[in-house]
Parts: structure tokens; C-alpha cells; sequence
């Protein structure tokens, strides 16, 4: 299954301080799919995006991206790894000077020799994509959260990574758009075949849009739970995890049907 | 009026019988009454002993959180002194809102963290000031290099950043820039005049004006004026960046954040502060000339005497002084910036250390460049 693998944990600690926050954890990530990491708050979800993606370096472990280590590469290797993921993360992140053609044209910028024309036209693409052409020339404190976190991905899509890290891209959001959101996750997995790592605990969109999940405990610091999410809620070996997912899974039934009519 | 009339329906009797403190309350229990009651309350049931409280609360009418927790006061303290306690004919509400607090309410850890070693405290606090000194030798490292690359290769510099960047701290400072320059010029010539005219020595004043401005006053004050405009605004907007994740998403978009934000902000504040030096130099001797036209000098006695006292080392050395300073603040304000923690109360601390390790280092290069100018003969 490793051999597989795109992305690869492999025993990763990480501390801040003298404070565990994720306890030699090994998993890998498989092409294509998308994975959802999952927990309560406070159980370092967000802590493992930031270490998947270079941000914090762990205390001990690997992760891996392909053949290239997240956590030693240097140099070119480094720029390369770096282009093949793209970030969207909790607050969008977008540049508050630049609109939002701005924003998305500036991957393209720095990173190919395309000129001006090309740039933008790729950059309406990507935010048409998300659905927002309209809103190209607004800047990021015109327009709404869940705007914001579209053109993010947008933005995070711009060099055509082969993978998207989205942390917690449906918090605090209403149902309506956090679906939307769910709906183009689904999307552009399909059609593209991004591979996708996601954070969130809202579990009408893990039902949704997880092909596999990792459960984090916040109390252990290990993964609790791994696999089909459907899968887990009928047969977790974990019981604490079984009641998470059944508990919420009565209500989260119900919203689902009341969608579908 | 309606405040006034609930509490005085409000009442709550103390009764003492036997060892046996009987507390009826009646009427409304709120924050207010709460806060009447609250001593009278527990030094009733510190004072003496009692090995039974009741409390009675047939007639409460409304009971809030203070009320509750007034309740729950009343519970503690008689469990502390090893009390029963009875609670009579309480309405069911309020008898359920009292059980859900437990009676240990502190927390575990308020107790541990009272006790503070001085040796730890003094250790963390070197360990963190070595820590903060590294990342200073480290960002000087990064900006020295990012500055050379982007002289060799001026196109990596972004154009449109510079020029907004140039804008906000140069031309936007001028009103301010002028206004002081002239007043200090005005300020200074008016002290010397009052001290020249013992002497009969008005004239120098002119030298005087001139030369302190140029050599000292000028390149101070803009630099002040630039470590609060310029080096606070830099330090709080990547500070409001890194809050955002702003930062983060530069990193990982393989975009290094001290070529993207921190070069054109450095480069431009330090082309900049020169620039306002000479205008500051400039209002200073049009604020002197005044007083020396107050004085009975005509203006072109006191531009001559200032263009022969001031030499043009003296110019260009106070110049080069306001160009090290706009480094120092920029730097500074850029450096506090990206070391912003989190939150948003983070930004106005960086704001804040920005502009007094601006000064501070204002003041010390000062007193280098004077020792210095003073073995160059400048």
C-alpha cells in the first residue's frame, strides 16, 4: 500500500515545547483519493496540515511527497516539491492588496514565463472553475468567506498541482455553500484527478466527499481510527469512534435526505 | 425605576438557631441583589460556626447566574466548614441549575503555576533573548543577501510593490515632514537667540541653525518620523499577514517572503528617508530664517552665512546618517513583522517594538556616526 502512496507519513512526532501533539503517526495518502483528516478541536489536525506541508518541521519521522522528503529537501528539489501541492488554508490566505485575478495570477508570475494575456486567461479559468469569473477584479475584503475560500482554491489550483491540502474548507460556512464547496471538491477530483487532503470535522461533508479517513485522538495523540467512513461507523474497533460517528450520523442522515428531495 | 423596584422586592433574612443558620430568601435574585447580599452572606456563615445551614427559597420569583452563584457560594462555604446543607421548597429550575456546577470549580493548574522559580525564570528569559538574537543575525543574513540578488538582478525586484511602498513612506510624509522640520528650525533659532543676544552674536545663529539641522536635527527627525509612519506600518501589515496565513501561503507557494514583502519595503524605506532628510534640512532653515528676520536680518545675509558654515560634508554626512536609519527602521519594522505570534492583539505588539527598537537603534548609531564624523574630521 506504501509503494503506492503519493504522500507518506512515516512515524512523525511533533512537540510544541514540551507538549506532544502527535505521536509517531505512519499513513499514507493514495493518488487520487480523497483524504480526509478528522478529529475534535484541539487534537492537532491542523498541526500535521502545517507538518505535511513543510510549514513546521516534526521532531522525528519523514513525510514524504513521492521520493522527495518534506522535511530535509533542499534546493531545487525543494522548489519542485513544493509545486506539486497546492494550499488552501482556514481563512483563504489570499493577499489583501491584489484582487482576486491578482491573486491567482501571481503563482503564475513567479513561477513560468507565460506573458500577461496567458497569465490572466488561465486565471479566469481557474476562477471559473470555482465559480467566480464574476468576481475577478474584487479585492479579498469585498467578498464573503465562503468566496474566499473558493478563490483560494483557485489560487492554490493555479500551477495544476497534482495535490490540494484544504484546511477545514467548509468551517464556518452555511450548509448551502459548504455543499457547493463539497460538490466542487468531488469535482475536481474527478475530472482532474487531484489527489486531496482535507481537514475538517463537519461530518455531513466527510460522508460526503471521503474516500478514506484517519481519526486523530486527543487524548492519546494517535490515530484512533482508519478507513471508510461508512465503513467505520458500522464496524470501528474503537467504540469511543463508533459512538462518534452514530451520534452525529443520526442528524447528519436526516440533512442528507432533506438535500436530496 | 423598574432596577429600583426589583430589589426592593427583594429580601433575604438571616436566622441564627442552635447551630442552625437559617437563610430564607424571597423576591427576585439577581446580579444586583446578589451583589447586595454577597458579604453579608458569607460573613454570616464565617462568623460562628454553625454545623447545619438551610436555606429556604420558597418565595424566589427569578434567579439569575449571580443568584446561582450565590447559591453555590452559600454550598461551598458550608461544605468547607463541614457543614450539612439543605436547600428547602427551591423551585425545581433553579435547584437543577444549582446542581450542574460542581463544587470544585478552580482549576488544577492555578495552584502549579504560582510557583515560579527565579533561576528557571532567568534561564527562559536568556534562552529566548539568545533565540531572538539569532533570528536578528539570521534575518540581516537573509536581507544583506536578498538586497545583493536583487542589485544583480533588478527584475526580481516587484515594481508595483516598490512604488506603493515609495509612495507610503516618502511622498505621503512630506505635510508631516515639513511641518516639524521648519517648527524645530524655528524652535532652535528662537533658544539661540535668546543666548546670542547676550553676546551680540545674532548672526551665528545662522551657523547654528544650519549646521546642528543638517548634521544632526535633520536625519534625527526624519528618521523619528519615519520609525512611527513607516516602520509601525510596516511591521503591522506583515504582522496582519502572518496572522492570516498570508505568510504561510508565500512559503508554500515556494515564494520566500523576505524577497516578496520584506526587500521592497527596505530598499524603498531607505531611498526614501534620505530624500526627506534634505526636505526636513530645507524647512528647518526656512523655520530659522524667520527668527532671523524677526531679528532684523535680511534674508540673504542669513542664506549666505548658512551656505558658508555648512560645508558639503557636513550635508552629504548627514544624509548618509538618515540612509542608515531608514535600513535600521525598515529593517526593524520588517524583522517584528514576521515575528509576530498569533492573534490579533500580536500585530499591535510587533507595531509597538517596531518603532522603540527603531529609536533605540536610531540613538545608538547616532552616537557611533558622532564618534566617528568626529576621527574622519567630518
Amino acid at each position: 500500500m506504501t509503494d503506492k502512496s503519493i504522500i507518506t507519513v512515516d512515524n512523525m512526532t511533533a512537540r510544541y515545547g514540551d507538549k506532544l501533539v502527535l505521536d509517531a503517526l505512519s499513513f499514507g495518502v493514495k493518488r487520487g483519493e480523497i483524504f480526509v483528516i478528522l478529529g475534535g478541536s484541539g487534537c492537532g489536525k491542523s498541526t500535521l496540515l502545517k507538518h505535511m506541508i513543510g510549514l513546521y518541521k516534526p521532531c522525528s519521522g519523514d513525510i514524504r511527497i513521492g521520493d522527495s522528503s518534506v522535511v530535509t529537501s533542499a534546493g531545487t528539489e525543494r522548489d519542485a516539491l513544493i509545486r506539486r501541492f497546492g494550499v488552501m488554508y482556514q481563512s483563504g490566505a489570499l493577499f489583501g492588496s491584489m484582487n482576486l485575478l491578482e491573486n491567482v495570477c501571481l503563482p503564475l508570475e513567479e513561477f513560468t514565463d507565460l506573458n500577461r494575456d496567458a497569465r490572466e486567461l488561465i486565471a479566469r479559468m481557474k476562477l471559473s472553475l470555482v465559480g467566480l469569473a464574476e468576481a475577478a477584479h474584487q479585492m479579498p475584503s469585498e467578498i464573503s468567506g465562503g468566496m474566499k475560500k473558493r478563490a483560494a482554491i483557485a489560487r492554490a489550483m493555479a500551477l495544476d498541482p497534482e495535490i490540494l491540502f484544504l484546511d477545514e474548507p467548509s468551517a464556518g460556512l452555511d450548509p448551502v455553500t459548504a455543499d457547493e464547496l463539497d460538490e466542487l471538491i468531488i469535482q475536481l477530483s474527478r475530472t482532474l484527478n487531484i489527489t486531496f487532503v482535507i481537514v475538517t470535522h463537519e461530518l455531513p461533508s466527510i460522508y460526503k466527499i471521503a474516500d478514506r479517513i484517519i481519526m486523530l485522538d486527543a487524548r492519546t495523540k494517535k490515530i484512533i481510527a482508519e478507513g471508510d467512513p461508512a465503513e467505520l461507523r458500522e464496524s470501528a474497533e474503537d467504540e469511543w469512534v463508533r459512538n462518534f460517528f452514530n451520534r452525529k450520523s443520526e442528524s447528519t442522515v436526516s440533512t442528507g435526505e432533506d438535500h436530496e428531495q | 425605576m423598574k432596577n429600583a423596584a426589583t430589589q426592593s422586592d427583594a429580601s433575604i433574612d438571616v436566622e441564627r438557631n442552635n447551630g442552625t443558620l437559617l437563610l430564607s430568601f424571597s423576591g427576585v435574585l439577581n446580579a444586583s441583589v446578589a451583589a447586595r447580599f454577597w458579604l453579608k452572606i458569607t460573613r454570616a456563615l464565617n462568623e460562628k460556626g454553625c454545623s447545619s445551614v438551610v436555606v429556604k427559597g420558597s418565595d424566589i420569583t427569578q434567579c439569575d447566574g449571580a443568584g446561582t452563584a450565590l447559591l453555590v457560594q452559600i454550598r461551598r462555604i458550608a461544605k468547607r466548614m463541614n457543614a450539612t446543607i439543605e436547600f428547602q421548597d427551591l423551585d425545581s429550575d433553579v435547584l437543577h441549575m444549582l446542581n450542574l456546577y460542581p463544587d470544585r470549580l478552580e482549576d488544577k493548574a492555578e495552584k502549579e503555576e504560582k510557583s515560579v522559580n527565579l533561576i528557571d525564570e532567568v534561564g527562559k528569559t536568556t534562552w529566548d533573548n539568545l533565540i531572538g538574537l539569532r533570528d536578528h543575525i539570521a534575518f540581516m543574513g537573509e536581507l544583506t543577501v536578498g538586497l545583493f540578488k536583487t542589485l544583480i538582478r533588478p527584475s526580481g525586484l516587484r515594481l508595483k510593490d516598490f512604488m506603493v511602498v515609495l509612495e507610503a513612506s516618502g511622498a505621503r510624509a512630506l505635510p508631516i515632514i515639513g511641518m516639524l522640520g521648519f517648527l524645530v528650525g524655528l524652535i532652535l533659532a528662537f533658544q539661540g537667540a535668546v543666548l546670542m543676544a547676550q553676546f551680540g552674536a545674532e548672526i551665528y545663529i545662522a551657523d547654528f541653525v544650519g549646521k546642528s539641522i543638517v548634521r544632526e536635527l535633520g536625519p534625527l527627525i526624519t528618521a523619528i518620523i519615519v520609525a512611527g509612519r513607516t516602520g509601525s506600518a510596516f511591521a503591522a501589515e506583515i504582522g496582519t499577514m502572518k496572522v492570516n496565513e498570508e505568510i504561510d501561503a508565500l512559503t508554500t507557494m515556494g515564494l520566500d517572503p523576505v524577497r516578496f514583502l520584506v526587500i521592497p519595503r527596505v530598499l524603498g524605506a531607505t531611498l526614501m528617508t534620505p530624500l526627506l532628510a534634505v526636505l526636513t534640512n530645507l524647512f528647518g532653515m526656512a523655520g530659522g530664517s524667520v527668527v532671523m528676520k524677526g531679528l532684523g536680518f535680511p534674508l540673504i545675509t542669513y542664506v549666505n552665512r548658512v551656505i558658508s558654515a555648512v560645508t558639503p560634508a557636513d550635508y552629504l554626512g548627514g544624509l548618509f546618517k538618515a540612509l542608515v536609519f531608514g535600513l535600521l527602521i525598515s529593517g526593524a519594522g520588517c524583522l517584528c513583522g514576521l515575528r509576530t505570534g498569533e492573534g490579533a492583539s500580536a500585530v499591535g505588539n510587533s507595531a509597538t517594538r517596531a518603532v522603540v527598537s527603531s529609536i533605540i537603534m536610531i540613538v545608538i548609531a547616532d552616537g557611533i556616526f558622532a564618534v566617528l564624523f568626529y576621527y574622519l574630521g567630518i
